[in-house]
Protein backbone atom coordinates (compact mmCIF):
# COMPACT_ATOMS: atom_id res chain seq x y z
CA UNK A 1 0.00 0.00 0.00
CA UNK A 2 1.39 3.55 -1.00
CA UNK A 3 0.76 6.38 1.50
CA UNK A 4 2.34 10.01 1.55
CA UNK A 5 2.68 12.57 4.38
CA UNK A 6 2.72 16.06 3.44
CA UNK A 7 5.33 18.42 4.92
CA UNK A 8 4.38 21.76 5.79
CA UNK A 9 6.88 24.47 6.62
CA UNK A 10 6.57 23.78 11.06
CA UNK A 11 5.54 20.32 10.76
CA UNK A 12 7.32 18.16 13.32
CA UNK A 13 5.34 14.77 13.37
CA UNK A 14 5.92 14.10 10.05
CA UNK A 15 9.16 11.74 10.44
CA UNK A 16 7.40 9.66 13.35
CA UNK A 17 4.43 9.30 10.69
CA UNK A 18 6.67 7.70 8.08
CA UNK A 19 8.26 6.08 10.69
CA UNK A 20 5.28 4.54 12.23
CA UNK A 21 3.76 4.04 8.65
CA UNK A 22 6.80 2.34 7.24
CA UNK A 23 6.97 0.18 9.91
CA UNK A 24 3.60 -1.59 9.42
CA UNK A 25 3.88 -1.84 5.93
CA UNK A 26 3.22 1.35 4.02
CA UNK A 27 5.62 2.39 0.70
CA UNK A 28 5.97 5.38 2.37
CA UNK A 29 6.51 8.53 0.63
CA UNK A 30 7.20 12.72 1.90
CA UNK A 31 5.03 15.52 0.05
CA UNK A 32 6.58 18.87 0.60
CA UNK A 33 3.67 21.26 0.32
CA UNK A 34 4.99 23.34 -2.33
CA UNK A 35 4.41 20.56 -5.24
CA UNK A 36 1.25 20.76 -6.73
CA UNK A 37 0.87 16.80 -7.28
CA UNK A 38 0.59 13.87 -5.25
CA UNK A 39 2.23 10.46 -5.73
CA UNK A 40 -0.17 7.90 -6.90
CA UNK A 41 -1.30 7.04 -2.69
CA UNK A 42 -3.84 4.72 -1.07
CA UNK A 43 -3.73 6.90 2.17
CA UNK A 44 -3.28 10.87 2.35
CA UNK A 45 -1.89 11.76 6.17
CA UNK A 46 -1.60 15.51 6.98
CA UNK A 47 0.32 14.95 9.83
CA UNK A 48 0.80 17.12 13.54
CA UNK A 49 2.62 20.07 14.25
CA UNK A 50 2.81 23.82 13.66
CA UNK A 51 2.03 24.77 10.22
CA UNK A 52 3.18 28.24 9.14
CA UNK A 53 3.72 28.51 13.17
CA UNK A 54 0.10 28.62 13.68
CA UNK A 55 -0.10 32.17 12.49
CA UNK A 56 -3.25 33.54 12.01
CA UNK A 57 -5.44 30.23 13.02
CA UNK A 58 -4.42 26.89 13.24
CA UNK A 59 -3.84 25.04 9.98
CA UNK A 60 -5.25 28.37 8.12
CA UNK A 61 -2.40 29.04 6.12
CA UNK A 62 -1.71 25.56 5.37
CA UNK A 63 -5.31 25.47 4.73
CA UNK A 64 -4.46 27.49 1.36
CA UNK A 65 -0.82 25.39 0.40
CA UNK A 66 -0.41 24.42 -3.32
CA UNK A 67 -0.59 21.19 -2.49
CA UNK A 68 -4.30 21.59 -0.99
CA UNK A 69 -6.30 21.16 -3.76
CA UNK A 70 -4.84 18.06 -4.68
CA UNK A 71 -5.40 17.11 -1.67
CA UNK A 72 -8.93 18.68 -1.79
CA UNK A 73 -9.75 16.42 -5.38
CA UNK A 74 -8.47 13.23 -3.90
CA UNK A 75 -10.31 13.18 -0.72
CA UNK A 76 -13.55 14.50 -3.09
CA UNK A 77 -12.67 11.40 -5.43
CA UNK A 78 -12.98 8.69 -2.32
CA UNK A 79 -9.44 9.05 -1.70
CA UNK A 80 -8.48 8.01 1.94
CA UNK A 81 -7.21 11.00 4.18
CA UNK A 82 -5.75 10.86 7.91
CA UNK A 83 -5.25 14.27 9.43
CA UNK A 84 -3.93 13.95 12.85
CA UNK A 85 -3.71 17.00 15.55
CA UNK A 86 -2.77 19.93 13.02
CA UNK A 87 -3.43 17.89 10.18
CA UNK A 88 -7.06 17.78 11.91
CA UNK A 89 -6.92 21.43 11.75
CA UNK A 90 -6.03 22.10 8.61
CA UNK A 91 -9.02 19.71 7.37
CA UNK A 92 -11.22 21.92 9.04
CA UNK A 93 -10.08 24.86 7.69
CA UNK A 94 -10.06 23.54 4.15
CA UNK A 95 -13.77 22.72 4.90
CA UNK A 96 -13.14 19.22 4.14
CA UNK A 97 -14.51 18.48 7.37
CA UNK A 98 -17.05 20.54 9.73
CA UNK A 99 -16.48 22.69 12.93
CA UNK A 100 -13.01 24.23 14.00
CA UNK A 101 -10.60 23.39 16.76
CA UNK A 102 -10.96 26.14 19.43
CA UNK A 103 -7.98 27.04 21.94
CA UNK A 104 -8.17 24.32 24.75
CA UNK A 105 -10.63 25.51 27.27
CA UNK A 106 -8.14 25.61 30.51
CA UNK A 107 -5.71 28.28 28.37
CA UNK A 108 -2.85 25.50 28.56
CA UNK A 109 -0.83 23.21 26.38
CA UNK A 110 -1.83 19.80 26.94
CA UNK A 111 0.90 16.78 26.35
CA UNK A 112 -0.42 13.29 27.93
CA UNK A 113 -2.03 10.32 26.93
CA UNK A 114 -5.73 9.67 26.93
CA UNK A 115 -7.76 7.10 26.57
CA UNK A 116 -10.24 7.52 23.26
CA UNK A 117 -13.24 5.42 22.51
CA UNK A 118 -13.90 4.39 18.91
CA UNK A 119 -17.55 5.38 17.69
CA UNK A 120 -17.90 4.14 14.22
CA UNK A 121 -15.95 0.89 13.15
CA UNK A 122 -17.96 0.98 9.70
CA UNK A 123 -15.46 2.72 8.13
CA UNK A 124 -11.98 1.80 6.33
CA UNK A 125 -10.25 3.77 8.92
CA UNK A 126 -11.50 1.46 12.56
CA UNK A 127 -13.29 -1.59 10.90
CA UNK A 128 -12.54 -4.87 12.30
CA UNK A 129 -10.47 -3.66 15.00
CA UNK A 130 -9.75 -5.29 17.89
CA UNK A 131 -10.55 -3.11 21.23
CA UNK A 132 -12.73 -0.19 21.00
CA UNK A 133 -10.79 1.40 23.41
CA UNK A 134 -7.18 2.87 22.98
CA UNK A 135 -4.58 4.97 25.00
CA UNK A 136 -3.35 7.73 22.95
CA UNK A 137 -1.03 10.58 23.36
CA UNK A 138 -2.19 14.06 22.90
CA UNK A 139 -0.07 17.13 22.59
CA UNK A 140 -2.21 20.57 21.12
CA UNK A 141 -3.22 24.06 22.68
CA UNK A 142 -5.81 23.95 20.48
CA UNK A 143 -8.07 20.52 20.35
CA UNK A 144 -11.17 22.08 22.01
CA UNK A 145 -13.73 21.15 18.96
CA UNK A 146 -16.53 22.99 18.22
CA UNK A 147 -19.46 23.12 15.59
CA UNK A 148 -22.75 24.79 15.43
CA UNK A 149 -25.93 22.79 17.00
CA UNK A 150 -26.96 22.00 13.72
CA UNK A 151 -23.95 20.42 12.68
CA UNK A 152 -23.51 18.45 15.60
CA UNK A 153 -27.22 17.08 14.97
CA UNK A 154 -25.79 16.26 11.68
CA UNK A 155 -22.70 14.57 12.33
CA UNK A 156 -24.51 12.68 14.99
CA UNK A 157 -27.37 11.60 12.82
CA UNK A 158 -24.86 10.62 10.23
CA UNK A 159 -23.16 8.75 12.40
CA UNK A 160 -19.68 11.02 11.72
CA UNK A 161 -18.22 11.27 15.01
CA UNK A 162 -15.27 8.84 15.03
CA UNK A 163 -14.10 9.00 18.92
CA UNK A 164 -14.60 10.04 22.37
CA UNK A 165 -12.46 10.99 24.85
CA UNK A 166 -13.39 9.24 27.60
CA UNK A 167 -11.69 7.06 30.69
CA UNK A 168 -9.92 3.87 31.08
CA UNK A 169 -12.80 1.36 31.11
CA UNK A 170 -15.06 3.67 28.02
CA UNK A 171 -16.68 6.11 30.53
CA UNK A 172 -17.13 9.16 28.05
CA UNK A 173 -17.65 12.05 30.72
CA UNK A 174 -16.62 15.49 32.04
CA UNK A 175 -13.61 14.14 33.68
CA UNK A 176 -12.35 12.17 30.70
CA UNK A 177 -12.62 15.35 28.17
CA UNK A 178 -8.82 17.31 28.43
CA UNK A 179 -9.52 20.04 26.32
CA UNK A 180 -13.06 21.10 26.60
CA UNK A 181 -14.01 19.69 23.24
CA UNK A 182 -17.87 19.37 22.36
CA UNK A 183 -19.47 16.07 23.46
CA UNK A 184 -15.83 14.92 24.23
CA UNK A 185 -15.42 14.70 20.17
CA UNK A 186 -11.92 13.32 19.34
CA UNK A 187 -12.12 12.68 16.09
CA UNK A 188 -14.76 13.10 12.89
CA UNK A 189 -15.05 11.76 9.94
CA UNK A 190 -16.80 13.32 6.43
CA UNK A 191 -19.79 12.02 5.40
CA UNK A 192 -18.56 9.45 2.95
CA UNK A 193 -16.21 8.21 6.41
CA UNK A 194 -12.92 8.70 3.88
CA UNK A 195 -11.57 11.31 5.76
CA UNK A 196 -10.42 11.04 9.25
CA UNK A 197 -9.42 13.94 11.23
CA UNK A 198 -8.50 13.28 15.14
CA UNK A 199 -6.50 15.20 17.90
CA UNK A 200 -4.43 12.23 19.46
CA UNK A 201 -1.60 10.53 17.57
CA UNK A 202 -1.22 7.13 16.82
CA UNK A 203 2.17 7.57 15.54
CA UNK A 204 3.58 8.30 19.16
CA UNK A 205 2.00 5.13 20.37
CA UNK A 206 3.95 2.40 17.93
CA UNK A 207 6.38 1.10 20.77
CA UNK A 208 6.34 -0.31 23.97
CA UNK A 209 9.38 1.35 25.12
CA UNK A 210 8.68 4.64 24.47
CA UNK A 211 5.15 5.13 25.21
CA UNK A 212 2.92 1.95 24.84
CA UNK A 213 1.61 0.36 21.48
CA UNK A 214 -2.10 0.98 21.33
CA UNK A 215 -1.33 3.25 17.96
CA UNK A 216 0.42 -0.10 16.29
CA UNK A 217 -3.10 -1.60 16.96
CA UNK A 218 -4.40 1.40 14.43
CA UNK A 219 -1.79 1.10 12.19
CA UNK A 220 -2.04 -2.37 11.91
CA UNK A 221 -5.83 -2.54 10.86
CA UNK A 222 -5.41 -0.04 9.07
CA UNK A 223 -3.15 -1.94 6.57
CA UNK A 224 -5.05 -4.98 6.56
CA UNK A 225 -8.78 -2.92 5.44
CA UNK A 226 -6.84 -1.66 2.53
CA UNK A 227 -5.39 -4.69 1.25
CA UNK B 1 -6.60 51.79 -0.20
CA UNK B 2 -5.94 51.18 3.05
CA UNK B 3 -9.15 49.07 4.57
CA UNK B 4 -9.41 47.91 8.39
CA UNK B 5 -10.80 44.57 9.04
CA UNK B 6 -11.81 43.28 12.90
CA UNK B 7 -12.37 39.98 13.64
CA UNK B 8 -14.44 38.74 16.50
CA UNK B 9 -15.39 35.45 17.77
CA UNK B 10 -19.50 34.92 17.41
CA UNK B 11 -21.55 35.56 20.38
CA UNK B 12 -22.04 32.24 22.53
CA UNK B 13 -18.56 30.86 21.33
CA UNK B 14 -16.36 30.08 24.31
CA UNK B 15 -13.61 32.61 24.35
CA UNK B 16 -11.00 31.52 27.08
CA UNK B 17 -8.24 34.26 26.73
CA UNK B 18 -11.09 36.60 26.69
CA UNK B 19 -11.99 35.28 29.87
CA UNK B 20 -8.47 34.71 31.91
CA UNK B 21 -7.85 39.42 31.19
CA UNK B 22 -11.92 39.57 32.33
CA UNK B 23 -10.70 37.61 35.31
CA UNK B 24 -7.13 39.24 35.77
CA UNK B 25 -8.61 42.73 35.40
CA UNK B 26 -11.16 41.90 38.19
CA UNK B 27 -8.14 40.79 40.29
CA UNK B 28 -6.57 44.05 39.60
CA UNK B 29 -9.44 46.27 40.76
CA UNK B 30 -11.73 46.73 37.98
CA UNK B 31 -14.36 45.46 39.20
CA UNK B 32 -16.89 47.13 36.89
CA UNK B 33 -15.47 44.83 33.97
CA UNK B 34 -18.18 42.19 33.51
CA UNK B 35 -16.90 41.02 29.81
CA UNK B 36 -14.00 40.89 27.28
CA UNK B 37 -14.26 39.27 24.30
CA UNK B 38 -10.44 38.93 22.30
CA UNK B 39 -10.37 39.66 18.66
CA UNK B 40 -7.88 40.52 15.64
CA UNK B 41 -7.26 43.74 14.05
CA UNK B 42 -5.72 44.11 10.33
CA UNK B 43 -4.65 47.04 8.43
CA UNK B 44 -4.65 46.13 4.90
CA UNK B 45 -3.15 48.09 2.26
CA UNK B 46 -4.77 47.60 -1.04
CA UNK B 47 -3.99 48.75 -4.50
CA UNK B 48 -6.93 50.12 -5.74
CA UNK B 49 -8.28 53.81 -5.16
CA UNK B 50 -11.94 52.75 -5.94
CA UNK B 51 -13.60 52.36 -2.53
CA UNK B 52 -16.45 50.55 -3.16
CA UNK B 53 -14.02 47.94 -5.14
CA UNK B 54 -11.53 48.00 -2.20
CA UNK B 55 -14.37 47.00 0.51
CA UNK B 56 -15.37 44.30 -2.05
CA UNK B 57 -11.75 42.80 -2.17
CA UNK B 58 -11.14 43.18 1.66
CA UNK B 59 -14.92 41.24 2.03
CA UNK B 60 -13.82 38.41 -0.42
CA UNK B 61 -10.23 38.50 1.97
CA UNK B 62 -12.01 38.36 5.36
CA UNK B 63 -14.47 35.43 3.39
CA UNK B 64 -11.27 33.21 2.39
CA UNK B 65 -9.01 33.16 5.13
CA UNK B 66 -9.01 36.19 7.95
CA UNK B 67 -12.10 34.88 9.40
CA UNK B 68 -13.19 31.62 10.23
CA UNK B 69 -16.72 31.78 9.98
CA UNK B 70 -18.03 28.76 11.62
CA UNK B 71 -16.79 30.91 14.63
CA UNK B 72 -16.37 34.46 14.00
CA UNK B 73 -17.00 37.39 12.46
CA UNK B 74 -15.95 40.40 10.50
CA UNK B 75 -15.94 43.92 10.18
CA UNK B 76 -14.79 45.85 7.54
CA UNK B 77 -13.92 49.44 9.37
Amino acid sequence: MNSSVIIFPGSNCDRDMDVALKKFGFKNKMVWHDDDKLPKSDLIVLPGGFSYGDYLRCGSIAGKSKIIQSVIDYAKSGGLVLGICNGFQILTETGLLKGVLQQNKNIEFICKNVFVKINNSENKFFENIDRDILELHIAHNEGNYFCSEDELKSLEDNNQIAAYYCSSDGKVDDRSNPNGAIKNIAGIFNEKKNILGMMPHPERMIDQSLSGEDGSIFFENLLKNLK
Amino acid sequence: MKVKVVVTLKSGVLDPQGKAIQQTLNGMGFSNVKDVRQGKYFDIDIDESDEQKSKQSAEEICKKLLANQVIEDFKII
